[in-house]
């Protein structure tokens, strides 16, 4: 079970993250440091269990990244369980609080099945969302434990075969005039890699498309998790004005333009209708994802 | 030594393949272990070495399983002589795989095996009787060959079938046999086992059955039927199915609910499940307490499981359930009411709608420009936003997340034909929706409207139009909605009991007749604004026939008051 992550500047976030991902039974951690100033490279070169790259080149240029995670999968993923997830993302499937993820990618090979969905699901705390610091080795979901439950959208992309899906609290605040804009929520983080796949846009959807087939199409439910995202706490505002100077996000980096302009005046993603995160179970009976026939 | 001898099939996993054999072998049964060739010779001649300080556990000659082909069955069959031979006191042979853990002490199942001396325990159903198979193949597992592997070689596997079925090449059965299938894991007497492997017509047999699909469901099925005198149809090992035919797996957190199987051994068990393997593998001293049976509780678990997969919740619509068109098993989640011109006929159609139903009443939520949902909250359920353009993006994912969102609570909204229509196809095509339409009465805020009489004719021409096909649609066979439409005309002329109708469908908390109804607006001089839109040469035709002069002056003022209905 491998995990394949880029960071740039996460120093504050690894220690909890790393210690999330060893508990659920990560055994090996491949790292891209995109040029980080805050010791990032260092702290991970320290662990046991990771292995780091660095390079100084431009995140946008490296399709967002992708370019240097598809190469580390295509040397050394072949044939692994590998799990590409994002620094403020959280990895919760079915059954997750009493089954380490092997049993889960043993259950997938049984089912001969190969890639495995975990939609985006943005957390955010109650309030400013710059009201609580984030400490060294906490847990993010204490402060950022809030989530919308049932406002997504969903799109079927004829060219790959994979689903698009936004909404969320990003849509309802930042784009409410312009929902077109908002960000893809779908992710398929969990891949049983062979060297001949490929990650075509971010996590979002893969080559060959087969890989893209995570959701059942005649009336049933696959089984499916979700990636807590936890991008929304107090680090986030100057996250958001440095990537804005760097411009080496997506679309001009629309979204991060969005969020400056809101953040400066009320920033706050809560409302009465959000939902408290408890565990994985009130993920499942909300619909947001499914245990499929894992029982 | 023990009455009861345990043939073991393993290829993975051999550590626990180990304990469970010492554990047996601790109660005194013997064991027979078969392990798969496909086990490198290194891990096998460990394994072996590892139990050779055990003499009543023994290895058979090994043979290559590989899934639904013969080499299970060839396996058990050696495995099985073994044990008859080697161990004369047996009585019982019960064949396990390295994965099945015992849930009982072995002592109870020896004692309950020696109180029924004469009895196998096989499941061993005809191929017509069941409906298990999967593949979509039952008898002709039988009457067709299957030389290549279904795992690997599928493309072959599916050709061949084909290939067979248009020739229409049939087998016949040895000696007039009737196929029978069953679980692979049975537990038959010495009687009985010995004549299926001592049978004279045995080659005759294995012949016909080397090429059966998946044999070890059927092989022992079938010849166990020739010469028990007494078989218990069922398996003593608890084994569930997924909708492919994969067994389901048990984990840790499945402890409690395996106590309450009635089982004597489960399977498959995860390799990694320690708590299970600590809590199972004990001596009579350390076992856990027994407690009440309950195997219900496993049926219904995994048959929900199977149900989830297969059919899933009936209107969600997420990142693993995204079903083609009609194939929805229900394109919402729950029932909920459409009115459309109710508002626009009574001054307080939502607030008494509330009142007497207790539904959550909505506005128009397909509003142009805005969504009005109930108290204009900018946010309900499941943080679904009051955003129109979020709305319009994805105009059927709002309804699907709107009733979603609030299952457990009957909706109602209003629309109209100035609202959004992009919904009103599947508004129609689904069971869930309850439509009532007064057709036409999207005239009346036109005509209490303070607007020039040229725009008002344009706008009424624009709404009866789109108005006639959102009916066209409702009056479709493809329409599945609960419908109710009226004209104004009909509507107006006797407002309670199509009212009374509608509360009574919504289930009102208090069954009774109602007592007060929503009030009118004043309809006076309706007729001449009709007659001049007719006059200005657009025909407003959906409201029915309104008499031009309805003399509407003349009824007295007390008519015109909010109606209350006396109750009997």
């Amino acid at each position: 079970m491998l995990l394949f992550c880029t960071a740039r500047n996460e120093r504050v976030r690894l220690p909890y993250f790393l210690e999330y991902y060893r508990d659920l039974g990560v055994q090996h951690f491949l790292f891209v440091d995109n040029d980080s100033d805050d010791g990032t490279a260092a702290y991970l070169a320290d662990q046991p269990d990771c292995s780091v790259w660095h390079t100084a080149k431009g995140y946008k240029r490296a399709r967002f990244g992708m370019d240097w995670i598809n190469w580390l999968l295509m040397r050394y993923g072949h044939g692994h369980w590998t799990l590409t997830v994002d620094p403020d993302e959280f990895f919760v499937y079915p059954f997750c609080d009493t089954r380490p993820i092997q049993a889960l990618t043993d259950w997938l090979d049984a089912s001969s099945i190969k890639s495995f969905a975990a939609m985006l699901l943005d957390m955010y705390p109650k309030g400013r969302i710059d009201a609580e610091p984030y400490i060294e080795g906490q847990n993010p979901l204490e402060i950022a434990s809030w989530f919308d439950s049932g406002n997504y959208l969903i799109q079927k992309n004829a060219r790959f075969g994979n689903l698009w899906i936004q909404g969320g609290p990003r849509m309802r605040v930042f784009f409410p005039e312009d929902p077109a804009k908002a960000p893809a929520l779908n992710k398929i983080p969990l891949v049983k890699w062979d060297r001949r796949y490929a990650f075509v846009s971010s996590t979002h959807m893969l080559l060959p498309r087969g890989l893209n087939q995570v959701y059942d199409e005649w009336g049933g439910e696959k089984a499916s998790g979700l990636l807590l995202h936890t991008k929304f706490l107090d680090t986030f505002s100057a996250k958001a004005k440095e990537e804005l100077e760097r411009k080496q996000h997506y679309a001009a980096s629309v979204e991060y333009r969005a969020y400056a302009d809101l953040m400066r005046d009320d920033p706050e993603l809560w409302c009465k209708w959000s939902e408290k995160y408890i565990n994985w179970r009130q993920l499942e009976i909300l619909g947001l994802m499914s245990k499929g026939n894992w029982a | 030594m023990s009455s009861v001898g345990i043939v073991m099939l393993v290829h993975t996993a051999l550590g626990r393949a180990e304990q469970v054999a010492r554990h047996w072998a601790a109660s005194g049964c013997p064991v027979v272990i078969h392990a798969d060739v496909n086990v490198p010779r290194k891990t096998f001649q460990k394994f072996r070495k590892a139990l050779s300080d055990v003499p009543i556990i023994k290895f058979s000659q090994r043979h290559r399983c590989e899934w639904g082909t013969w080499g299970i069955v060839a396996a058990t069959q050696s495995a099985s002589e073994m044990m008859l031979r080697e161990f004369p006191e047996v009585r019982h042979v019960y064949l396990a795989s390295g994965s099945c853990l015992p849930l009982r002490p072995v002592q109870e199942l020896i004692d309950y095996l020696s109180d029924r001396p004469r009895t196998d325990f096989i499941e061993s159903a005809t191929t017509a009787d069941v409906p298990w198979t999967v593949g979509g193949l039952d008898s002709e597992r039988f009457t067709l060959r299957f030389p290549f592997a279904w795992k690997k070689n599928r493309f072959l596997f599916d050709r061949y079938v084909e290939l067979q079925r248009r020739l229409g090449i049939r087998r016949r059965m040895p000696h007039g046999i009737v196929p029978h299938m069953g679980s692979q894991w049975w537990c038959l007497t010495r009687q009985t086992l010995s004549a299926i492997l001592e049978d004279p017509e045995r080659s005759a047999y294995d012949t016909f059955f080397r090429r059966v699909w998946i044999p070890d469901e059927s092989y022992f099925q079938t010849l166990s039927r020739l010469y028990s005198t007494h078989i218990e149809s069922r398996s003593l090992t608890l084994s569930k199915f997924d909708f492919q035919g994969k067994p389901h797996i048990f984990y840790d957190d499945h402890l409690q609910l395996l106590r309450r199987s009635d089982c004597f051994v489960a399977r498959k068990i995860w390799p990694k499940a320690n708590r299970l393997y600590d809590a199972f593998l004990t001596d009579a001293d350390h076992a856990l307490k027994r407690t009440e049976p309950n195997p219900g509780k496993i049926d219904r678990i995994f048959s929900k499981a199977v149900e989830r997969r297969t059919r899933g919740r009936p209107g969600l619509y997420m990142q693993s359930r995204f079903p083609h068109p009609s194939w929805e098993n229900g394109l919402t989640g729950a029932k909920y009411s459409v009115f459309q011109g109710f508002s626009e006929l009574f001054e307080d159609f939502e607030a008494w709608l509330a009142r007497s139903t207790g539904c959550k009443v909505h506005g128009h939520v397909y509003a142009r420009n805005r969504v009005e949902f109930s108290a204009d909250q900018p946010v309900i359920h499941g943080a679904l936003s009051a955003s129109a353009a979020i709305r319009d993006y994805r105009p059927r994912s709002f309804l699907t997340n709107l009733i979603w969102n609030t299952r457990g609570e009957r909706q109602c909204f209003q629309f109209g034909p100035s609202d959004n229509q992009e919904a009103a196809w599947t508004m129609a095509r689904d069971p869930n929706a309850q439509i009532s339409v007064i057709s036409g009465a999207w005239a009346v805020p036109l005509f209490m409207s303070n607007r020039n009489f040229s725009e008002l004719r344009a706008e009424a021409a624009a709404l009866q139009k789109i108005e006639t096909l959102f009916l066209d649609k409702l009056r479709s066979t493809h329409c599945k909605a609960r419908t109710r439409i009226w004209t104004m005309a009909e509507f107006v002329e006797a407002p309670m009991e199509p009212l009374q109708n509608i509360i009574d469908d919504l289930g009102a908390k208090n069954a009774r007749r109602l007592s007060e109804a929503p009030k009118m607006v004043n309809l006076a001089g309706f007729g001449q604004f009709l007659q001049n839109l007719k006059n200005q040469g657009m025909h407003p035709y959906l409201m029915g026939d309104f008499p031009v002069e309805p003399n509407l002056d003349a009824i007295p003022p007390s008519r015109q008051r909010k109606p209350y209905l006396v109750k009997k």
